[in-house]
């Protein structure tokens, strides 16, 4: 806890090592690259198709951050109308303040309930806090019936990416999973789709007749009316929700909508951002509970009231899953969500990961807002218009604050400012560069710059800056001024390989 | 008009041609151009490491550099959008309301080499000449940040001599991210390899760009690979004439 009394966000959401050193295992794996560039680049393609059939999409885009900003602003007051509303309709709401208490609550109803094993739908929420181990430890195993999920269940694995947890095995390895894991399953399973699909329904379809209790999270949660719903593709979800006598949802207090109508954006920007769909097969919607059944609502802070806190960054709690940022990263892209470490990794899991844990004190959630180009694909795609380029600056500098105050890199840029802050000091530090030029035959240079040197040439420092130039002969008008060469990086070559070939006479500076 | 080039460090301090370029450009085109040398950096790569408070006497720099001049111009659209986007709100931020009243009107003048020919000059046939094949790589902060759209592109169409091919998957990110570079020089290097396979599949013998930063990095790929293709801004090609 934090002194102020906000819960710091425990669980699946940090990372056990800084982001440069995970992403390196990922760079060099071949299959996930592959699966990766595939998939990323398909849905990329869906999205873009159904979201250019809407000529209102920037509009729904801004009510949506509207809305959500709106939640933001009134968090606690549309949390108790939903309580109200819940238990007036039959449910009972519960409030966790962090991972650990959820999961006693969730332990404990399940025991409650007489339950030996749970179903489950699809929760960022339930992975985030690592529900299924707590259950696991008190002797109750709660199965995933999710497809992806359950690949990534019965290969004791961890989910690579919000919406396709799965997108890192290939169907040969899918199948060798099956084999191994599932019971009654035909050993002449072969590894087309279809086949592993019919072998996860029919293992799934007596864990739902029997199932006593199931466990979900929630894309929405109306305040108005104390409805919930979850959108999904496949209807293991519908089986869940309505089988069982006992249903425990556990969900982020950042779900809400403030009333039913709020639905219509969000039941538009939802399915087109992430599975690039007009509409998800299955939308279920719930209020409370009918007799003998029993509903249990779990309300999850772990970290959101901080995260709210930091104005610059609580917008990122209007993100509503989707997972279309992820699919445009070009970061992403190449590492996959092992990589970020989290639950929640890509672009959206860069700016929720390390607010969500806080930045003091964990170095590695730290190198997470710096895993990014900040070539802002993200925030074009967000269906709430998050500004994530933004927020990673702001967190950079969050994360550079929380660090030792004689840091290498704080040295180094202190100088640097301290250099550039007056215009006769720069003048006389960019002379200093030239003496780069000593360097231009060299192939490595020593950390960090090395980084550069490990795949690209240096450019070589001019023999004379632009700005003396200028004073030189610049300024004159009736000076010629000569375009000049014009190989940046290439320019070392041709200067130490006599007759190399030079650029053309145009470059040159014929006279202008 | 009185036009001031806002030359930026790394043009000052690595590519000097950038910079004798975009005077030259400017020049032909009948404009007084005007290097005040109270500028230093626009101070994006200290605000985009995490150190924005150290942009804060660079910010000074440049009102105090650019006061009384008519237009702005900077072969950058990186450093373009720092000084749109990121200087005003970093002047709040230190409590210095004023400072953000100058730096938001400083904005409004301020233009991207590209948005200034075509939108300000008015202009698309600069009367360049290269007689080159070259594919035209869009740089993030230009393309997203500024929505300078195919502005650059038309401006190289109407180039004499020019053999301009489309580069494909032009959107994507080359890598470079500045700190990014060195910090996360795998990814950084991944995303490298994509874009110069692009490049090299369009067969042009110079892939240009409106960013230093970017060429530098795809320059820098290029040239180890031993391609044989080499990057050239821009305003170089611009300024290009027989």
């Amino acid at each position: 806890m934090t002194y102020l009394g906000m819960p710091t966000g425990r669980g699946n959401i940090s990372t056990p090592a800084k982001f440069p050193v995970l992403a390196e295992t990922a760079l060099a794996n071949s299959q996930l690259r592959r699966n990766l560039a595939n998939a990323t680049t398909t849905i990329r393609a869906k999205r873009a198709g159904v979201v250019a059939e809407l000529p209102d999409w920037q509009q729904l885009r801004a009510a949506g951050a509207a809305i959500k900003d709106d939640v933001l602003a009134h968090l606690g007051e549309y949390l108790e109308q939903l309580e109200q509303r819940v238990t007036e309709r039959g449910g009972t709401v519960h409030w966790a303040p962090d991972a650990q208490a959820a999961n006693q609550i969730v332990v404990e109803l399940a025991r409650q309930a007489g339950a030996r094993e749970v179903v489950k739908v699809k929760s960022m929420a339930t992975q985030e806090i690592g529900l299924n181990e707590a259950l696991a430890a008190a002797g109750i195993p709660a199965w995933e019936t999710d497809l992806a999920e359950l690949i990534v269940q019965l290969g004791h694995d961890k989910p690579s990416h919000i919406l396709v947890p799965a997108i890192h095995r290939n169907r040969a390895e899918i199948r060798e999973i099956f084999l191994r894991e599932m019971a009654e399953v035909d050993p002449r399973l072969s590894d087309e789709p279809a086949a592993l699909a019919e072998a996860a329904r029919r293992h799934l379809r007596r864990k739902f007749l029997l199932a006593e209790v199931a466990v979900s999270g929630a894309n929405f949660a109306v305040a108005e009316t104390g409805t919930l719903a979850v959108v999904e593709s496949e209807g293991n979800g519908r089986m869940c929700l309505t089988l069982p006598r006992t249903l425990i949802t556990v969900m982020g207090i950042e779900k809400l909508l403030p009333t039913w109508r709020d639905l219509e954006v969000f039941l538009q920007l939802l399915p087109r951002s992430s599975t690039g769909e007009r509409m998800n097969p299955y939308t279920s919607m719930w209020t409370g509970a009918t007799e003998g059944q029993q509903f249990h609502l779990v309300l999850l802070d772990n970290g959101r009231t901080a995260t709210l806190a930091d104005p610059a960054g609580r917008s990122a709690l209007r993100c509503i899953r989707c997972s279309a940022c992820l699919n445009v990263c070009p970061v992403y892209e190449r590492t996959g969500g092992h990589a970020y470490g989290s639950v929640y990794p890509g672009p959206i899991g860069a700016v929720l990961s390390p607010q969500l844990t806080g930045l003091g004190g964990n170095r590695t959630n730290a190198s997470l807002p710096y895993a990014s180009s900040l070539c802002g694909a993200c925030y074009q795609v967000c269906p709430v218009a998050i500004d994530i380029p933004s927020m990673l600056v702001h967190l950079r500098a969050r994360a550079v604050a929380a660090e030792p105050r004689y840091s290498p890199e704080r040295v180094s840029m202190a100088a640097l400012a301290w250099a550039m802050a007056d215009a006769g000091r720069w003048r006389r530090a960019l002379r200093l560069g030239r003496f780069g030029r000593l360097f231009r035959r060299s192939r490595l240079l020593p950390p960090p710059l090395s980084g550069w040197t490990s795949s690209r040439e240096l450019p070589v420092p001019p023999r004379e800056t632009f700005r003396d130039w200028w004073q030189r002969e610049g300024r004159d008008e009736t000076t010629v001024v000569e375009a000049g060469r014009s190989e940046p990086a290439g320019r070392r070559l041709a200067e130490t390989e006599p007759g190399a070939s030079q650029p053309g006479p145009t470059e040159s500076g014929a006279a202008g | 008009m009185r036009v001031a080039l806002y030359v930026t460090c790394l043009v000052d301090g690595l590519f000097p041609d950038v910079g004798k370029a975009t005077v030259r450009l400017l020049r032909r085109l009948g404009c007084q151009v005007e290097v005040p040398l109270e500028q230093t950096c626009c101070g994006q790569m200290h605000i985009n490491t995490g150190y924005p408070k150290a942009a804060l006497p660079l910010i000074r720099n440049e009102v105090a550099a650019f006061a009384g001049y008519d237009a702005v111009v900077l072969p950058s659209g990186s450093c373009t959008g720092s000084v749109r986007h990121q200087h005003a709100e970093l002047a709040e931020s230190a409590g210095d309301r004023e400072l953000a009243e100058s730096v938001r009107e400083l904005a409004g003048r301020t233009h991207e080499l590209s948005e200034f020919l075509v939108d300000v000059l008015q202009t698309t046939d600069v009367g360049a000449y290269y007689p080159h094949r070259v594919t035209y790589h869009p740089t993030c902060h230009s393309l997203r940040l500024l929505g300078v759209a195919d502005r650059p592109l038309r401006l190289l169409r109407e180039v004499a001599g020019i053999d301009l091919v489309e580069l494909p998957q032009a959107e994507s990110c080359c890598g470079f991210g500045g700190t990014f570079a060195l910090k996360n020089a795998g990814v950084s290097t991944a995303m490298l390899a994509d874009k110069m396979r692009a490049v090299l599949d369009t067969g042009a013998e110079v892939c240009s760009a409106g960013d230093s930063s970017c060429l530098m990095h795809i320059g820098g790929g290029l040239g180890r690979l031993r391609s044989g293709v080499r990057t050239v801004h821009l305003a170089q090609i611009l300024a290009s004439s027989r």
